[in-house]
């Protein structure tokens, strides 16, 4: 039977399976013909283990991620729990506004506990975010291949740089929305106020580059 | 304001940011009628030279305005408006553009519109591929950015942490005394195609010939890339290797280009994936790299998008990306800025540009 692919992300292709009888996905980093072979290989290997790591921890720091069931080294690919609902994404576009607040408060919030236990995600967007069965406070993180360990203030500020840049140049007029997210964050991560300043620091450092040609 | 945005409308744009003065005019309609330009070029071993390139830009800028009318066969009294850049850019060449297309501004009281040089290359891409939202990769000696279009903004989806990657590539360029002429990326690229080829051994990356690749590390955090550690690293590692005959400078040159190309072309993917876009650009001078739009046009197939046609309009810096980018501003607005706004800076981010000429 032909595999069902789910989804084509940034770096994955996203394969409908079962295992044991339940649902599940196989997240295939597969080779990218447009690069060297050895740069390929070293970041497709790498990335996937790192990514089956950070999952297992971000579920130990009690923020939803999908179960890891299986790595399949040779191919680079994970056989992951089946998380059943839209991406963050797709909801922010669809939903009324009560219900994109609460996905930007669980949003904060499940950055906040990430963060606590210094992992930062590496790329906040709302692509890498699901809600299982479309319920505003059923935010599952995924795609942890950029994730790291760290303790480091000035990281988990970037991580709210990127999170922030994701969502202004893809969510009409978010302003508000990140704000929002930034307020919950604020509120439930032990060091909030201290990195939520560091990022204005961040995002002058943005704009006091200077460009020439 | 209906009256003057008839199609018939001419711009006279003028460009000299970097190391490029070019003058051009178009026609609203977006016919290219003329484009002329002069580029300095610095000795090999050295990289910028503000003071230098403000004085060639100054030297040519004038033949170079009257060459634009001349071959675009019209008049100064047939020009409706005149565009420079704003900025982003060095100061002192900025300043030459600039000052040209003042002088010839308020000599024949004709608007004069101010440019971001970043929105220029996107606008005359956008015209010159008919690709209407592309997801922008933008890269030159002083910028890296990958840029996606949202509610009348150019976002900026990802940056350089650091420097740019041609500041980066010219810096390498130096270390190995490569010659800046056409570029130092251009005799890099030259370099790294006699790199010794072998037929790809499996384990991914599809076919192809490819080197012996020295491992370089790889720079990309989230959206963002830094070059500053691979260069330090290269810099570091090199003497001994060419001196050992450990690698060729065409290896290294092979190696950086295959390493920073591929966190390029990562980035950009991950800005299309988010933002669902079908097309991309390959914008400002390192846009040229043939190894770099193979790898962009590849990585483009893979997922059913397109790279736009690499296209010297808006590729490279000239006057008529300057011009036109004016004109539709100018055609919607109606009204030029206040002479006092009319100034130029090096520093001008892409997203403080409110695109108010674009209704998608
Ligand atoms: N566990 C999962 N269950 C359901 N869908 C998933 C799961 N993991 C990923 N997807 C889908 O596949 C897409 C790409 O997955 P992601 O992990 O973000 O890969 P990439 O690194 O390629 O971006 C996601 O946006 C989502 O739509
Ligand atoms: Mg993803």
């Amino acid at each position: 039977m032909e595999p069902v692919l789910l989804a084509q992300g940034a770096e994955a292709r996203v394969y409908a399976a079962r295992l044991n009888g339940s649902p599940t996905v196989v997240k295939e980093r597969f080779a990218k013909a447009y690069r060297h072979p050895d740069i390929d290989y070293r970041l497709r290997s790498t990335r996937m283990a790192q990514e089956a790591k950070m999952l297992l921890r971000a579920r130990q720091a009690g923020v939803r991620a999908p179960t890891v069931h299986f790595a399949d080294m040779q191919a680079c690919a994970l056989h992951l729990e089946h998380v059943d609902g839209p991406t963050a994404k797709r909801f922010i576009q669809e939903r009324t506004v009560e219900e994109v607040h609460a996905v930007a408060t669980a949003i904060g919030e499940a950055v906040a506990k990430l963060h606590d236990a210094d992992i930062v995600h590496g790329d906040l967007t709302t692509s890498n975010m699901l809600l299982r069965g479309g319920a505003a406070d059923q935010l599952v993180m995924i795609d942890f291949g950029l994730g790291q360990f760290t303790t480091l203030v000035k990281d988990k500020a970037v991580d709210l740089y990127v999170c922030e840049k994701a969502f202004l140049s893809t969510h009409p007029s978010s302003d508000a929305l990140f704000a929002h997210m930034l307020d919950a964050y604020k509120a439930s991560s032990r060091h909030g106020a201290e990195v939520v300043s560091h990022l204005d620091k961040v995002r002058a450092r943005g704009r006091k580059k200077i460009c020439l040609g | 304001m209906a009256a003057r945005a008839d199609l018939g409308l001419l711009a006279l744009g003028f460009e000299g940011s970097a190391n490029k003065i070019g003058v051009g005019v178009v026609r609203l309609d977006g016919a290219i009628l003329s484009n002329p330009r002069r580029t300095f070029i610095t000795p090999a071993g050295q990289g910028f030279l503000p003071r230098e390139t403000a004085t060639h830009h100054q030297q040519h800028v004038v033949e170079l305005a009257a060459a634009a009318l001349r071959e675009a066969g019209v008049t100064m009294a047939q020009i409706g408006l005149i565009c420079y850049t704003k900025g982003p850019g060095m100061g002192a060449p900025l300043r030459a553009a600039a000052v040209a297309a003042r002088t010839l501004a308020a000599l024949w009281r004709k608007p004069l519109i101010p440019v971001n040089h970043c929105v220029a290359h996107i606008e005359m891409g956008r015209l010159a591929t008919g690709k209407a939202r592309p997801v922008v990769l933008y890269v030159s000696g002083g910028n890296t950015q990958v840029i996606a279009y949202l509610n009348q903004r150019y976002h900026i989806f990802g940056e350089t942490i650091d420097i740019a990657v041609g500041n980066m590539l010219d810096r390498f360029a130096r270390l190995l005394n490569l010659s800046n002429d056409p570029s130092p990326g251009y005799n890099i690229e030259q370099l790294a195609k006699s790199a010794p080829r072998a037929a790809a051994a499996g384990g991914g990356g599809g076919g192809g010939e490819h080197g012996r690749l020295v491992e370089l590390p790889y720079g990309v955090f989230g959206m963002d890339v830094s070059f500053s550690g691979i260069l330090s690293h290269i810099q570091a590692i090199a003497p001994a290797l060419l001196a050992s005959g450990g690698a060729t400078a065409a290896e290294l040159c092979y190696a950086l280009q295959e390493t920073v190309f591929a966190m390029l072309v990562e980035v950009t993917e991950r800005a299309l994936a988010h933002c669902g876009g079908d097309s991309v650009l390959l914008v400002g001078g390192v846009g040229c790299n043939e190894r770099l739009q193979q790898m962009m046009r590849d990585m483009c197939a893979d997922r059913g998008a397109v790279l736009g046609a690499m296209d010297e309009r808006y590729c490279v810096d000239n006057g008529a990306m300057i011009a036109w980018t004016g004109m539709v501003d100018y055609a919607r607005s109606g009204r030029a800025p206040e002479w006092a706004e009319l100034y130029c800076t090096q520093r001008f981010r892409t997203d403080e540009v409110h695109v108010h000429w674009r209704d998608d």
